[in-house]
């Protein structure tokens, strides 16, 4: 069990089965995030964190019936978006960007 | 009636969940930022989408349904957005779209740098 859920029999089993995708998602992203190479990589690795933890986070509401995480779901892609672009804005600034560089 | 809304919803989880992991997948593997944005934003953006219907699909009342409806209409507007930027920003900083080469025992790892 990876989510204490009030839900049972099916349901439960479905929760679990996508909290463990995504916790095997989690994973592979922050992986990729670490290793690079490139900054444009890490900041689509970031992306897909944000919309990964939005995912968890409506998960999480299903699991637990609990409404006020879906709030910060929604909050969370409208920060997400702007962090994306915020840092699109800071690789396109940068200049003599060098590949494979390390940063 | 509610049985089948239930067993719609755990499969539209499941495969929200098997999506959202393949995103990840390619994000890892694929040989360079472009073809890896295009994993993430696709298969993610649909794998939330599947996440939030099941929610839709168990709803009890209205808030969590329309809240529900409003997270996923926020992802489907600002990831393909998101994704354009990041794309440009890259092409300007000079990688270039990686291209299928035979492997050869030089090459260490395939990448698209110019």
């Amino acid at each position: 069990m990876i989510i204490e859920t009030e839900l049972t029999g099916l349901m439960a089993s479905a929760v679990n089965l996508a909290a463990l995708f995504l916790v095997g998602a989690f994973v592979m992203a922050a992986v990729r995030l670490i290793i690079g190479p490139t900054l444009p990589d890490r900041v689509v690795a970031l992306d897909l964190l944000t919309m990964l933890v939005v995912a968890f986070l409506t998960l999480f509401a299903l699991a637990t019936g609990v409404g006020a995480y879906l709030d910060a779901a929604l909050a969370l892609a409208l920060v997400g978006f702007l962090a994306t672009i915020a840092f699109a804005r800071f690789v396109d600034l940068t200049p003599e960007q060098n590949p494979g560089e390390r940063r | 009636m509610s049985g089948v809304l239930e067993l719609l919803a755990a499969i539209s989880l499941v495969l929200g969940g098997a999506l959202t992991f393949i995103a990840a997948l390619g994000v890892l593997r694929m040989p360079d930022v472009y073809i890896r944005m295009h994993a993430s934003t696709k298969a993610g953006t649909l794998g939330v989408l599947l996440i939030a219907l099941a929610l839709v699909l168990m709803g009890a009342d209205a808030g969590v349904v329309s809240k529900a409806i409003a997270v996923f209409a926020f992802v489907l507007l600002t990831a393909p957005i998101g994704a354009h930027l990041i794309a440009r920003a890259a092409w300007r900083g000079g990688q270039r779209p990686w291209q299928w080469r035979p492997r050869t025992d030089t090459d260490v790892e395939p990448s698209g740098r110019p």
